[in-house]
């Protein structure tokens, strides 16, 4: 089936804004452009208007009056979801009590007219596919999670959509099954080349599987860009926050070097009377020997197998945590310099 | 909780009782529609005499009965079934009036309603004298519970998203009703469907009044024998109806726990 699907549709959404009938505004004039073949993740805490959006390039939503949606730059607003050609994989996953595993994955073959032989040869090829051929006769009721989640993901998968859109498909499953998934996804929506568009609101599932990230507040983008951008480069605290711990240290830029608390740091920037210093925790280096840069006491010491996590503070009392081999043996009170990789630090 | 043996056999006894004071009519009057003389008792002899001339006297009553069960179970299966689909899609206030107001026959006693369908409608006389127009009271009276029963499963199953799924994978709307829809809402069918049969075979009140003398209905009959016929006959014909409503009562009880069972699970 890799060797001839549909090539994946371009989506444009042009001033999508959405307001319910109770008055609920779920989402503000949105316009993004997802690039064929392309993974995008939208991320954002629960109620931000994640599935609204999936659901309106689905077709199960109509934007506000103004708002577009064009796919390969057709005008599809007025189409129903049946006529779009999109596989969507729901958060319940939606499977039909009804059928069988195979008539499942077999349906939309079905409605399309496809005869019974063939439409089970497909189905069944698909199950081979994701590796869950031996379920093709159980009922719905008689499979696990993952299972489910598998099947779900073939039945949308059958009939070769031109773009797949995910509701949170991990949400439902335990943290190991989850990454297991996740790894096979990320593998599948890359050999299939199809577009795909990704919900959720696990940082770590979005960074993992986007090639680009949509981070969504409120019914509005708050950043987009590739998982890098929006994990070393956040637009803001918001994406800074949610996205992962960030550390941040107060000061001011003069003669370019950026001046705090805990000493000083050469940097590439304007003087400035107030700045802040943005960074994640791996990317700082710990250094016990005197004469580095940033000076900070040891508060806290985590061990956590391979690595430990160390929280430490400033003379002005600041606190930042940093992630250091386990090997480095550290006690509270300690004295330690970091240094900081400086195309990996934000300056705001 | 550890329950005493006194306390136990005081609520068995209670229980019993209780089922006696119910059972016991019942079957008083099914063994007076089977002995020779009621009111020599038992020692007079059974026969199966009275039966027969009940169906005698009464079988176009029971048969228009069946038929009228059947006509009404066609004719809410019809609206009830898309009707529950359109409700259960669109969950709100305007679907919330609609199930009141289909609902409104159940409360508002037979007679009333009927003595309205009689001042709208009984100028119609094809109409009035015809069966039809005891089925329009039969179906304006048994939808509600196609409806809620039919909805109460369509809700359980959560039908919307089942339909979503299928509209995704390129399913029309009639598709999704026949294929999707239908299906799944089959145990909310069938528990609607036995409850409407049993409801239009037992039906009296509203059935009484829209009556003619050549649409008489198996409970009218039973008014009409209890009224002029000696009392073995109308015993007997109190077990022919016993006879059709109880299998189905049977029926409504068995899929009732089939699905307690199953929700439970
Ligand atoms: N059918 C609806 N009617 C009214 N409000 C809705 C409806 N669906 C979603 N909302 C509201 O719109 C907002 C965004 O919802 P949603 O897109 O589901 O968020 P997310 O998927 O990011 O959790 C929320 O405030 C939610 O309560
Ligand atoms: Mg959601």
């Amino acid at each position: 089936m890799s060797n001839n699907h549909t090539p994946g549709a371009a989506i444009t959404l042009v001033g999508c804004a959405k307001t319910f009938a109770d008055g609920t505004r779920a989402l503000e004039p949105l316009d993004l452009a997802i690039a064929p073949g392309e993974t995008l993740v939208l991320l954002g805490p629960s109620g931000c208007g994640k599935t609204t959006t999936l659901r309106i390039i689905a077709g199960l939503e109509s934007p506000d009056a103004g708002g577009k949606v064009l796919f390969d730059g057709a005008d599809v607003t007025r189409l129903p979801i049946e006529k779009r050609n999109v596989g969507m994989v729901f958060q319940s996953y939606a499977l039909f009590p009804n059928m069988s595993v195979v008539e499942n994955v077999a349906y939309g073959l079905r409605v399309r007219g496809v005869a019974k032989a063939e439409r089970l040869a497909r189905a069944g090829e698909v199950l081979e596919m994701m590796r869950i051929d031996a379920l093709a006769d159980r009922r719905i009721d008689q499979l696990s999670g993952g299972q489910r989640q598998r099947v779900a993901l073939a039945r949308a998968l059958a009939v070769r959509p031109r773009v797949i859109l995910l509701d949170e498909p991990l949400t439902a499953l335990d943290a190991a099954l989850r990454e297991h998934l996740r790894a096979e996804i990320d593998g599948l929506l890359r050999r299939l080349a199809i577009t795909a568009i990704y919900v959720t609101h696990d940082q770590a599932e979005a960074l993992a599987l986007g090639d680009r990230i949509v981070v969504m507040r409120h019914g509005a983008i708050a950043q987009i860009g590739t998982p890098r951008e929006i994990y070393f480069r956040p637009a803001d605290d918001f994406v800074a926050g949610f996205v992962g711990v960030t550390n941040r240290l107060e000061g001011a830029v003069r003669g370019g070097r950026f001046e705090t608390a805990a000493g000083a740091l050469a940097v590439e920037a304007a003087d400035r009377a107030a700045a802040t210093l943005a960074f994640r925790p791996e990317t700082a280096q710990l250094c016990v020997a005197a004469g580095s840069g940033l000076r900070f006491r040891v508060d806290q010491v985590h061990f956590q197998g391979a690595r430990q996590r160390v929280l430490l503070s400033a003379a002005d009392g600041s606190r930042i945590v940093l992630e250091a081999a386990a090997e480095v043996v550290l006690s509270a009170g300690d004295e330690v310099g970091i240094a900081l990789d400086p195309s990996r630090i934000a300056l705001v | 909780m550890q329950r005493s043996p006194l306390v136990f056999a005081l609520q068995l006894l209670v229980t019993l009782l209780a089922a006696a004071f119910l059972v016991v009519p019942a079957l008083t009057s099914i063994l007076a529609g089977l002995t020779v003389n009621y009111f020599q008792g038992v020692r007079s002899g059974l026969t199966l005499d009275w039966v027969a001339q009940v169906w005698g006297l009464y079988a176009p009553t029971i048969l228009r009965s069946i038929v009228l069960a059947l006509g009404t179970l066609a004719v809410t299966l019809v609206i009830g079934v898309p009707a529950a689909w359109a409700l259960a899609r669109k969950p709100g206030r305007m679907s919330r009036l609609v199930e009141e107001v289909v609902t409104l026959p159940v409360a508002i006693p037979g007679l009333a309603l009927a003595l309205a369908l009689i001042l709208a409608y009984g100028g119609i006389r094809e109409f009035r004298a015809s069966i039809l127009f005891i089925l329009v009271g039969h179906v304006l009276y048994t939808l509600p519970f196609m409806l809620r029963s039919v909805m109460a499963v369509l809700a359980a199953v959560d039908v919307r998203t089942l339909e979503e799924g299928a509209a995704s994978l390129g399913a029309s709307p009639w598709q999704r009703f026949i294929q999707v829809v239908v299906p799944n809402a089959r145990p909310g069918i069938l528990a609607g469907a036995l409850m409407v049969v049993t409801l239009s075979i037992g039906e009296f009140n509203l059935t009484w009044m829209l009556h003619t003398p050549l649409t008489q209905t198996l409970p009218v009959g039973l008014a009409d024998s209890y009224a002029s016929m000696r009392l073995e006959i109308a015993s007997a014909y109190t077990l022919v109806f016993f006879i059709m409503i109880v299998p189905l009562l049977i029926a409504i009880q068995m899929m009732g726990g089939e699905r307690a069972a199953k929700t439970r699970k």
